[in-house]
């Protein structure tokens, strides 16, 4: 690929993003304030940015991992612990505040500025992937992916049975199965305080925002020295190894970097949902997760945007409200909802086998799948 | 596992730093899985004075990792052969359970039966069960892991937890989304011996009854039969196997056979062990006897069902001694150590991927 025509698919890349945002940040002027579509996008928008970074670990370094899960939770807590009455008794019950709104400054425990929050988030999440990667840097293939689902899996079991951890004077590590909530409002220094009980659109554009923002990174990342190193260990971990690829260093930033944007998705979906539950990290949401990126096109930017929102729509809309009431109209006895996971692993059983680049594929393993060049052992590949 | 262990160069296997090295990689792990037993048996002594509470844990652990090393088998043998970890062989081992649930009523097994009944009733089960698993298994062979296998390994291992899902979802619409629970038809609880103050139940003798047989037969069919031998020229090298006239296909669905049938066996005896049966029993219990399948080295038959006994006793120590809540967390604790320190298992030998 020449200079000129990386020039024009990244100017094209970035004419693209700004439509799709600007369009997007328009759309809920027509909408009611509490619309509840304007609900399901901000949910969507926040799954978004969990499958791009999942979309690093998995589609760019080709390490799959089935534990993500653990980022989303660990995100959440810290807006569950930095932004509640979770640790009431901290400072003699009357709390630390560190740019926290005018009513949460008034509460017991720890309330820090949203802003504040995500940054911990990341720093948390990151070190976390970090660590999870560790184990896994002498394995490969399946065998990383055992291990990080028994991480996420750890991580689960510590949030149900945190409530029975006790940290100090009656404070315990998280709720467990007892959400812990409310949660602290975002308030953004500039901005109003937002309230989700009267206008959800600060949270969407919140969102959009967020959105975008992982997009740049993604894209810099892809075309950068590193989002290189990482294609080179997906494509061939031997010959990486040998061209100079640090191997170690590189996979633990992927790790991390992954790690980091679940880690600013869980943060925002706890401020917006103002709630936390154990409930919420089970292992079928990395696979929903997962679902998104193998469904939209494994390390393609925009076909995992695409099959984000397109699960999150059908998980969020489809299934619950138009599809729900099929199995008693044909006369069987069971809610749909239920089967949701059912669903999902349905679809990536189908695009697995059918199409395995998914509906969008990167343009690298397109060329790939037709011309046979640079055939290695990277997932998704169709058959030979 | 290549390129990346360094071995530190003009150091011999004599240095002694090196020797210390080996040493701790060999006896390591087995360390590692003494130091809770044996915490336990000191504490039980100084608190109690006798060893019975320890011992009770074994003998459950025992017979609970019968049901695990049933389990492992079958991972074992689908990873000895395609080198594929077979996640969906967890919901195989649930709908065996809830097929012999099923069967059971169509029988009219329940707690009137007589013994004869009993013993006929659940003979015929097993043996139901284990077709119907078996087939079932090599029907997903077919559907999810045929089409891929020149593609890359993570791609089955993709369909695999696509199907592990489906097949959860099976049984949520089977028995609802809540444990359902079933007559304990053997009295499962009922004392058998009792020796040293340690009580052996039915449970744990019905365990035992069922495997020891089965894994004989395994052993006896792999190593000694035609076929076996087929299975295990294709798992040292499929190519070669096939120039020398070994049909792959066949080699491989009978795999996949027979890992369906003996954890269709297991669905039975847990059912019959528990008393219970839930759509997400073979979610824990697969990744419970995976880990069982690394411990004792995967592709490894011997290691299966040592690495089932140890996770089974790991396991009830922990119920009991823990907590059930947190189990799973040490058993996975505990295959992530593996992993890290010992990837190919107690007697495993090392493998392409993780030696």
């Amino acid at each position: 690929m020449t200079a000129l025509q990386a020039r024009l698919g990244q100017s094209r890349n970035l004419v693209a993003a700004v439509v799709c945002l600007t369009l997007a940040a328009i759309a809920p002027l027509f909408l009611d304030p509490l619309s509840s579509i304007t609900d399901n996008a901000i949910t969507a928008g926040a799954y978004v940015v969990m499958a791009l970074g999942l979309n690093i670990v998995v589609g760019f370094a080709g390490l799959l991992d089935l534990g993500y899960v653990a980022f989303y939770a660990l995100g959440a807590y810290t807006t569950a612990w930095f932004a509640s009455l979770q640790f009431a008794p901290i400072n003699h019950g009357k709390g630390i505040h560190i740019l926290a709104g005018d009513f949460a400054s008034k509460l017991p425990g720890l309330h820090f500025n949203f802003l504040l929050i995500v940054f911990i988030a990341v720093v948390i999440t990151g070190i976390a992937g970090m660590f999870i990667g560790l184990p896994t840097l002498r394995l490969r293939g399946d065998y990383i992916a055992i291990v990080t689902l028994a991480f996420g899996e750890i991580i689960y079991r510590f949030a149900v049975n945190g409530d029975r951890i006790n940290l100090a004077k009656g404070a315990t590590l998280t709720g467990g199965r007892q959400a812990i909530a409310p949660l602290d409002s975002i308030d953004l220094p500039g901005l109003s305080p937002f309230d989700s009980a009267t206008d959800l659109r600060p949270f969407f554009w919140l969102a959009l925002v967020l959105v975008a923002l992982v997009l740049f990174v993604n894209f810099r990342l892809r075309d950068s020295r590193l989002g290189r190193a990482w294609i080179a260990i997906r494509e061939d971990e031997v010959a990486a190894a040998s061209m100079g690829v640090p191997l170690v260093k590189t996979k633990l930033l992927a790790y991390a970097t992954g790690a980091a944007f679940g880690g600013i998705s869980g943060a925002f979906l706890a401020s917006y949902q103002s709630a936390v539950n154990a409930d919420q990290f089970q292992f079928g949401f990395s696979i929903f997760i997962l679902a998104m990126i193998i469904v939209g096109g494994l390390g393609s930017i925009w076909g995992v945007v695409f099959g984000a929102v397109l699960l999150s729509f059908i998980n969020t809309y489809l299934i619950p409200n138009v599809l729900n009431n099929i199995p008693s109209k044909i006369g069987l006895d069971f809610d749909l909802t239920q089967l949701s996971f059912g669903i999902f692993g349905f679809l990536i059983l189908i695009v697995m086998v059918l199409r395995p680049q998914g509906l969008f594929p990167e343009r690298r393993r397109t060329l790939e799948l037709t011309e046979g060049v640079g055939a290695g052992d990277s997932i998704g590949e169709a058959r030979r | 596992m290549s390129g990346t262990q360094v071995v530190p160069e003009g150091a011999g296997a004599t240095h002694p730093a090196d020797r210390l090295r080996e040493a701790a990689s060999r006896y390591g792990l087995i360390v590692v899985l003494a130091a809770m037993p044996a915490y336990l048996a000191i504490s039980d002594l100084t608190t109690y004075g006798d060893l019975s509470r320890l011992g009770n844990n074994l003998v459950a652990g025992l017979s609970n990792g019968a049901i695990y090393a049933l389990i492992a088998l079958g991972y074992t043998l689908v990873y000895g052969i395609i080198e594929l970890i077979n996640f969906a062989h967890g919901e195989v081992f649930m709908i065996g359970s809830f097929v012999a649930f099923g069967l059971w009523g169509t029988f009219g097994l329940g707690l009137a039966t007589g013994p004869l009944g009993l013993v006929v009733g659940l003979f015929a089960t097993l043996l139901i069960t284990m077709v119907v698993c078996g087939v079932m298994n090599v029907m997903i062979e077919q559907v999810a892991y045929k089409p891929l296998r020149s593609a890359p390994k993570l791609a089955p291992l993709i369909t695999a937890v696509g199907f592990s899902f489906i097949l959860q979802n099976v049984g949520i619409l089977w028995l609802g989304s809540s444990p359902a629970s079933v007559p304990d038809l053997i009295h499962a609880q009922a004392d058998v011996l009792t020796l040293f103050g340690v009580t052996v139940h039915r449970a744990d003798v019905l365990a035992l009854a069922v495997t020891v047989p089965l894994v004989l037969a395994l052993t006896t069919f792999v190593t000694r039969s035609r076929l076996g031998k087929a299975m295990r020229a294709t798992a040292q090298d499929p190519e070669a196997a096939r120039l020398m006239g070994v049909n792959i296909n066949t080699t491989i669905s009978l795999t996949f056979l027979l890992g369906g049938a003996l954890a269709g066996a297991a669905g039975l005896v847990n059912l019959l062990y528990q008393t219970n049966v839930w759509y997400f029993q073979g979610f824990s219990a697969g990744l419970i006897a995976f880990t069982a399948a690394v411990m004792g080295g995967i592709g490894n038959l011997r290691g299966a069902v040592l690495g089932g006994l140890i996770i089974g006793c790991i396991q009830q120590i922990s119920d009991y001694r823990i907590g059930a809540d947190w189990t799973v967390a040490v058993v996975f604790a505990y295959l992530i150590l593996i992993m890290v320190f010992r990837p190919q298992g107690l007697i495993g030998e090392a493998t392409r991927e993780a030696g």
